[in-house]
Parts: structure tokens; sequence; C-alpha cells
């Protein structure tokens, strides 16, 4: 894998951000070697040359046109760089449409891997080439880091929240994940693997596991466990899967769709927006509806909310 | 008041313990300052040395994992809040401000004084956390330093008190400098390393008391049981970093305006040249302090912010690019067709040049978002603040320790080991920290105890690079030392400047002017005038 910055992007992305260190690097560069390059020359060339009397040295204060235009200069180019950097960060954060979903659990020290069709692992984690993967990301205890050095992104696991991170590998390979954020004595040691996998053999390798794992209720997909809790936690009394709207907001097409809220603001509904919800009603209330519903924090798991999130996406 | 006391013990003439502890000399209390923060710089540094040797291999090899991420901590905790905060400001600015206005002390002499003891009961406190010490980094990140059982609450506790004592030194010296500066001595005829205090005193001010109640919300949650940070109990982990960075952003401009107010006095004295743009290097230091407050989010743009939050700050944090740009072209025009010398002053000024600009340089790969979100939290982010905190600010303190050593002690330093001392510690600093930057673009994030052995190269670089950097400081204080105890006697102005403190003898007196001075000209009159109007 990649020896050097500009080698070993292991996706488009990665290649447009180490596009943006290239350019940064170049203009650093530059100014760099402008800067200290006339340091060097003045001081070389206006040394004093005799050493018991100074040379002659003129009474220069400043000068208006020069400093206006060494603000300028460094003015726009900063502008040129942030705008760069931001277009392709943008970009990168855009939800691609049919994306392989993984769920990302982190502890003191290690990754839960958890697929929406139950299947778990730990430290590894398996999804096929050519397709985008959206990681969605939490953690138990204190906040985590997830970060791809080799598609140059990382992102935060926060307790209480989740948080997602969006890839696209092309190359089938084995890629270093790494925790980012300082998390205790075993830090360092909390390493994980991306396995990007030929389509054909990733498809072979999940349904061979599905049948492995498939015992009982600790592997049931997570949709399958989202819909269990939501019936027996009596949330289908108040909220309608299609149909009649009843007590609360619809759930059919509610993912991903954008919410009117009282108060004239307005969110998209994504993960983190239907667990707020669900923990804190209160929160975010949808135009129209009344500020009825109890908080489920205490009465459901971190993995009952889960599911349900993921049980909810799939009402379309 | 006696007479002139030209090569006299100065302000010295006083002996014993309580002509310190009690003093109210504004010269006295800088000097304490210096040397007990100096104690702190050598303590802090024999902690990075440890680390560097535990990463000589990739496997923990000497001490543990734990072991290891308490020395970070210890590390970071007090080279920022034990040395190099109250460095420049509370040791340099005490001694130096009511001399470069032409004032017989600060505006408080006994506050100055429990600004001291105050720090003195702050370090204590920090002291006694070793009891269980801290493993969270200097950064105290919550939900991890509200569960870890090491004392975080004593150690926030300890830098509440320092934060208070910084404080207290900041309303001091914002007070003096508007009320007491001689007659004649205008806003424009102020030495710009004036200007660098004022603006950082301002910070202090106005930032520290937010980092102090966010440590008594810190300590109340591990305390009481008071949820602000605890998801768990309903609080919000991420806010804390809000209030984290609100005070530790602006505070790294509390450590590099007095450093460039240092260089800017340097400069010009050993170039026999005017500084080029007074106004704009004045002013440049007022933007970057006002800029510094709203770009505390760039720490934290892989935290969850929203994607338009993350835009605005990092569009905010290129905007202090350009105040710090002008400073350093404006330093770089100030040696035209001057007469350059190179005595230990000047060198450690250039350094500071030359350093800061890969630290100022390195920037834009942090603030642009694509590459921030690749290099944030890997040693790219180590090499960087490393640049502009040790090769900026401790440069500039460097080069004022030498500029200053003969006002303060009345010796002259031996200039040769001086130069030796420089070029280790500039041939160090390269070798331990450029590596660095390579290790980080190659994926190795920070504080790590063991690490992968792909970056084995890279950190035995650096470890050797440490040690050579390690000799340098050494050879540096050891000349300090003999300066101290056998140097030649000083003249009043070795260097020749034209900045108030050196119209003084040294060592200065107490009370420092026998008359107050009256001021008719700015302090950088160096070379030939232009002609009659000038």
């Amino acid at each position: 894998m990649g020896k050097v910055f500009s080698f070993g992007a292991a996706s488009d992305h990665a290649a447009r951000v180490d596009a943006v260190f290239l350019m940064i690097l170049v203009i650093g560069v530059f100014f760099f070697f402008l800067t200290q390059g006339l340091l060097v020359y003045f001081a070389v060339k206006y040394r004093r040359r005799r050493p018991d009397r100074d040379n002659e040295t003129p009474q220069i204060t400043g000068n208006h046109v020069l400093e206006i235009f060494w603000v300028l200069i460094p003015s726009i180019v900063v502008v040129a760089i942030f705008y760069y950097g931001w277009r392709v960060y943008t970009d990168q954060r855009i939800p691609a449409a049919g994306a392989t979903e993984v769920h990302v659990n982190a502890r003191q020290w290690l990754y839960e891997i958890k697929y929406p069709d139950g299947r778990t692992a730990i430290n590894e984690i398996r999804v096929p080439a050519g397709k985008p993967v959206k990681f969605i990301l939490s953690a138990s205890d204190v906040i985590h880091g997830f970060y791809l050095p080799d598609f140059r992104v990382k992102m935060d696991m926060i307790p209480g929240r989740i948080t997602t991170l969006q890839v696209q590998p092309d190359r089938p390979g084995r890629y270093q994940i790494y925790c980012t954020v300082y998390c205790g004595t075993g830090h360092s040691n909390m390493l994980a693997q991306l396995t990007v996998m030929p389509p054909d053999e990733y498809a072979e390798w999940a349904a061979h596991g599905k049948e492995e794992g498939g015992e009982g209720k600790e592997n049931e997909p997570l949709a399958v466990r989202g819909e269990r809790v939501a019936k027996s936690a009596g949330c289908l009394n108040c909220h309608a899967i299609g149909g009649a709207v009843k007590i609360g907001p619809d759930w059919k097409g509610l993912f991903g769709s954008i919410v009117p809220l009282e108060g004239g603001k307005s969110v998209t509904a994504d993960e983190e927006y239907l667990r707020e919800s669900i923990v804190d009603p209160g929160a975010k209330v949808v135009k129209g509806f009344p500020n009825v519903m109890p908080t489920y924090k205490t009465t459901l798991s971190d993995e009952d909310i889960e599911a349900m999130v993921a049980y909810m996406k799939t009402l379309k | 008041m006696a007479e002139e006391s030209g090569g006299g013990k100065g302000y010295l003439a006083e002996r014993g313990w309580r002509s310190w502890a009690y003093t109210m000399d504004h010269k006295r209390i800088g000097v304490m300052y210096l040397y007990t923060t100096i104690a702190f710089f050598f303590i802090g540094g024999v902690f990075a040395l440890l680390l560097r040797l535990e990463l000589l291999s990739p496997q923990a090899k000497y001490f543990g994992n734990h072991t290891y991420n308490v020395f970070f901590t210890l590390h970071g905790a007090m080279m920022i809040f034990l040395f190099i905060i109250p460095a420049i400001p509370s040791g340099l600015g005490n001694f130096f401000i009511p001399l470069h206005i032409g004032a017989r002390d600060v505006a408080f002499p006994r506050i100055n004084l429990a600004s001291y003891w105050v720090f003195v009961a702050g370090f204590l406190v920090v002291i006694g956390s070793l009891v269980s010490p801290m493993d969270t980094g200097w950064t105290f990140y919550t939900p991890y330093s509200a569960k870890t059982g090491a004392a975080v609450a004593t150690l926030s506790f300890g830098i509440f008190l320092i934060g208070m004592s910084s404080i207290l030194t900041g309303l001091n010296f914002i007070v003096t400098i508007h009320k007491l500066r001689a007659p004649g001595m205008t806003w424009h005829r102020l030495p710009l390393f004036i200007w660098g205090m004022y603006a950082t005193s301002i910070i202090q001010v106005v930032a520290t008391p937010v980092v102090g109640v966010t440590f008594l919300l810190l300590a109340m949650e591990r305390l009481l049981g008071v949820a602000f940070f605890d998801p768990s109990k309903g609080g919000d982990p991420v806010l804390f970093q809000h209030f984290f960075w609100f005070y530790s952003h602006p505070v790294v401009y509390v450590m590099i305006l007095p450093a460039m107010g240092i260089i800017s006095e340097v400069i010009p004295v050993f170039s026999r040249k005017p500084i080029f743009g007074y106004k704009a290097i004045a002013y440049s230091s007022l933007a970057i302090a006002f800029l510094g407050f709203l770009v505390w989010g760039h720490h934290m743009f892989t935290s969850a912010m929203s994607p338009l939050a993350n835009a605005i700050f990092s569009f905010m944090t290129f905007f202090v690019a350009v105040p710090t740009a002008v400073k350093v072209f404006n330093w770089i025009a100030t040696l035209y067709k001057g007469s350059i010398t190179f005595e230990s002053p000047m060198l450690y000024a250039l350094t500071f040049i030359f350093l800061f600009a890969v630290g100022g340089l390195t920037g834009p790969f942090l603030g642009a978002l694509a590459t921030d979100v690749q290099l944030h939290d890997t040693y790219f982010v180590v090499a960087h603040f490393h640049y502009t905190m040790m090769g900026g600010t401790v440069m500039g303190f460097f080069a004022g320790l030498h500029y200053w050593f003969p006002k303060m002690t009345g010796k002259m330093l031996n200039e040769k080991i001086a130069r030796v001392a420089w070029a280790l510690v500039f041939i160090g600093f390269n070798v331990t920290f450029f590596t660095m930057f390579i290790a980080g673009v190659r994926g190795m994030p920070r504080r790590y105890a063991e690490y992968l052995p792909r970056f084995h190269v890279e950190n035995v670089i650096s470890t050797v690079g440490s040690a050579i950097l390690a000799v340098g400081i050494v050879v540096m204080f050891w000349n300090f030392i003999q300066g101290l105890r056998k140097g030649l006697p000083a003249p009043g102005n070795p260097w020749r400047a034209l900045s108030l403190e050196w119209q003084t003898p040294s060592l200065p007196i107490t009370e420092n002017f026998l008359e107050i001075p009256v001021v008719t000209d700015w302090p950088y009159g160096y070379g030939k005038p232009k002609g009659p109007d000038a």
C-alpha cells in the first residue's frame, strides 16, 4: 500500500484529496523558497562588511504599495485554497444511493461490526468493491476515531450520537483502520481492517456468513429486530406506516426526506435525527404534530434504537 | 533615591529570601517567573525525551502504554500551562514592559506579586495531582476525562489557579500600557514588543475565564455527578470541546504574539535599520488576537459539526494567515540594505522566521477541509504545532533571553558557545519534527504508545533528532549559568539599541529610572535619514 501521499489512494475521493494536498504543497513550497530565499540572500548580501563600522543603511520605514500588494496576494491565495478544500470535502459527503451499510460501534478498545442482515464481527470489516459504503458509527463509552488513511477520511465516533462516513472503495485489498481520538490505555492498539472484496467473492462470503451465524435472535437481521422492537414498544400505536396519519408523523418514506419543524426550520431525516427523536422527542418537533411523545431513552437499549433506525430505513 | 549606580548591583542589591518573596519590583517578579517556567521547560523536556525513547521501538519496550499516556499528558500540560503561556508574558513581559514604556513599575505591583504566588499555588496543585497522574492528554476530552481514575479534578483545579494568575497579569499589563507610558510615548512610538504584549493581555483576560469555568464544570461532573458532558446522563461530550478550544485556540496567540514582538525588536537592532511597516506589524497583532477568537472550530472538523459550520470555521481560519504573512514579509523587508550582524539573539530571530514559516505554511493543509479530514489527529498535526510553538514561540523566547541577558544579569554571554548551542538546536529541531510531517502524511496517528512497524524509520530518526536538540539546549543553559557566574560585566547598551530599557544601566535600579524619560522619537530610528523632512 501507499508509501508516499500521492500513491496508494484507495478511491477517487482519496485521489482528489491528494490533489488538494499537492496544490497546497506547491503553493507552500513556492512561498517558502520565496521568503526564506530572500531572507538568506539579504542576510548574506547585507551583512556588515567591516567589523568596526556599520554599512550605511537607508531609513526605509515602509512602502504602502508593497504592503497592500502583500496583503492582497495571500488573501487571494488562501481563498482559493479554502474553496478547493471545501468543494472536495462537500462532494465527498453527498449521500450516494445504494450504499452498502455497515454499523460500527466502538468501545475500549475494539470495533464491533454489525451488518444489516445480522452478521457480526470484531475489528474486521468486509465490503464489496465498486459500490459506495456507508459506515454508521457509534460508541459505547468514550469518543473514538475511525480513520481510513488510504481513503483520506476519518470521523469521530461519539457516545450518544450517530455519525456517518461514506467511502467508495474501487480496488479490492486490505486497508488499515486506526482509532484517532485518544481513548485510554489501549488507544494505540485499537486497530481494525477493512477488506474490500471482489463483488462475487463478497456475495459468496455474505451468503455463507448468514448461514453460519443464523442461530437465534443474536444474529437476527437489524431491520427485523427493529420491527419487533417497534411493535413491542408501542411505537405503531401512534406512527402509521403509510395510510391514514395517526398521532405522530408517518414513517413511510420518512428516512432521507426533509422534515419541516415547528418554528420554521427543517431537517433532513438521517440516522442521527431519528435516533434523537426516539430518545429526546421534544428536541425537534415536526410541524403540525403535538409534542406528546415520551422519551424512550431509558426503556430502549442503544442497540434496539439502532435496529429501529435500520427498520425505518426499509420503509420506503 | 541613590546615586547613579551603573555597574552596581542595581535591582539585585537587596539580599535574602524575603527580598524576593515579598518583592513588588516587576523585574524581580519577572525573574522569579523565568526561573520557575524554565524549570518546567526542563521537566516537560525530560518527559518528551522519555516519549521519544519509548518510540524507538514499535512495541512498548521500556514502560507500558499507560505510563506513556501519562508522560505525553504531562509533557503537553506542563509545556503549555507552566512554560509556554507564562514564560514570555509573565517572565520577559514583567521585566521589560515598564522599562520599555518608561514607567517605574507595573500599575498594580501587589497584584503582580499576588499573580506569581497564585501561579505557585497552581503548580503545587498540579504537582499534587501526580499521586494519580493524568492520562487524558492535555486536552482533557470528555467523556474520557470524566471517567478515568486519574486526578482530573485536582489537575484542573491547578490549571484553574494558573489561569487566574494569567488573568491578573494580563489585566495588570493592559492598565500599565494604557496609563503609565512616559511623556511623549505615544501609541505609535511603543516598541512592537509592547503591541504584542498588549494583544496577548487582551486574549488572556477575555479567554481564560472560559477555560476556568469549563474546568469547574468538569470538576462538578466528576465530584458531584452533574452531567454536563457525559452522554449517558444526558450531557454532550462535544460541548466540552467547544468550550475547551474557545480558550485553547486563542491561547496559541497568547504564546506566539509576544514572541513575534521580540523578533520585531531584535531584527531592527541587528540590521541597523528601522522596522519595515511599523503600523502593519502593530495592528496585525490586534487582528490576529481578534480573528483568533473566531476559528476554534478548526480543531473539530471531524467531530460531526454541521458541514456549514465546518465551512465557516475553515474560511475564517485562513484569514489568520494574512496578518501573519504580513509580519513575515515585513521582517524580511527590514533586512533589505541593512548592516546585519549575527550575534546569538539575531541567529534565534532568523531561526524563528525560518521555522515559523514552515509551521505557518503547513497550516493551510489543516485549515482546508478535505486535507484536514485526512491529517487531523496524525503526526502531521504534532509536527505543525511544534514548528509554530517550539520553532516559533520558544525560538522567540531564546532570542529574548540572549538579547536581554546582559540587561537582566549585568553579565555578557560567551558568544561562541551560544552559537554552538544554536547550531545544535537548529539541526536537532528540524531532524526531530520535520520527520513527523512525513509520518503524519503516511497516516501515523498521534498519541500512540505503540505503532505499526511501517512507521519505524521515521520514529528512529525523530528520536535521534530529539537527542541532538536536547544536547543543544543543555549547552545553551550551561552557557547561561557560566555567564551568570563569571561573564564579563555588561555595558548599559551592548547592542546599541534605541529602546528605553537599554538607556538604563545594566543592571537597572529598583524603580528603573532616576527621572522619568521624555520620549521624542520612536525606538527604530536606525540608519541615515532620507532627507531633512525625515
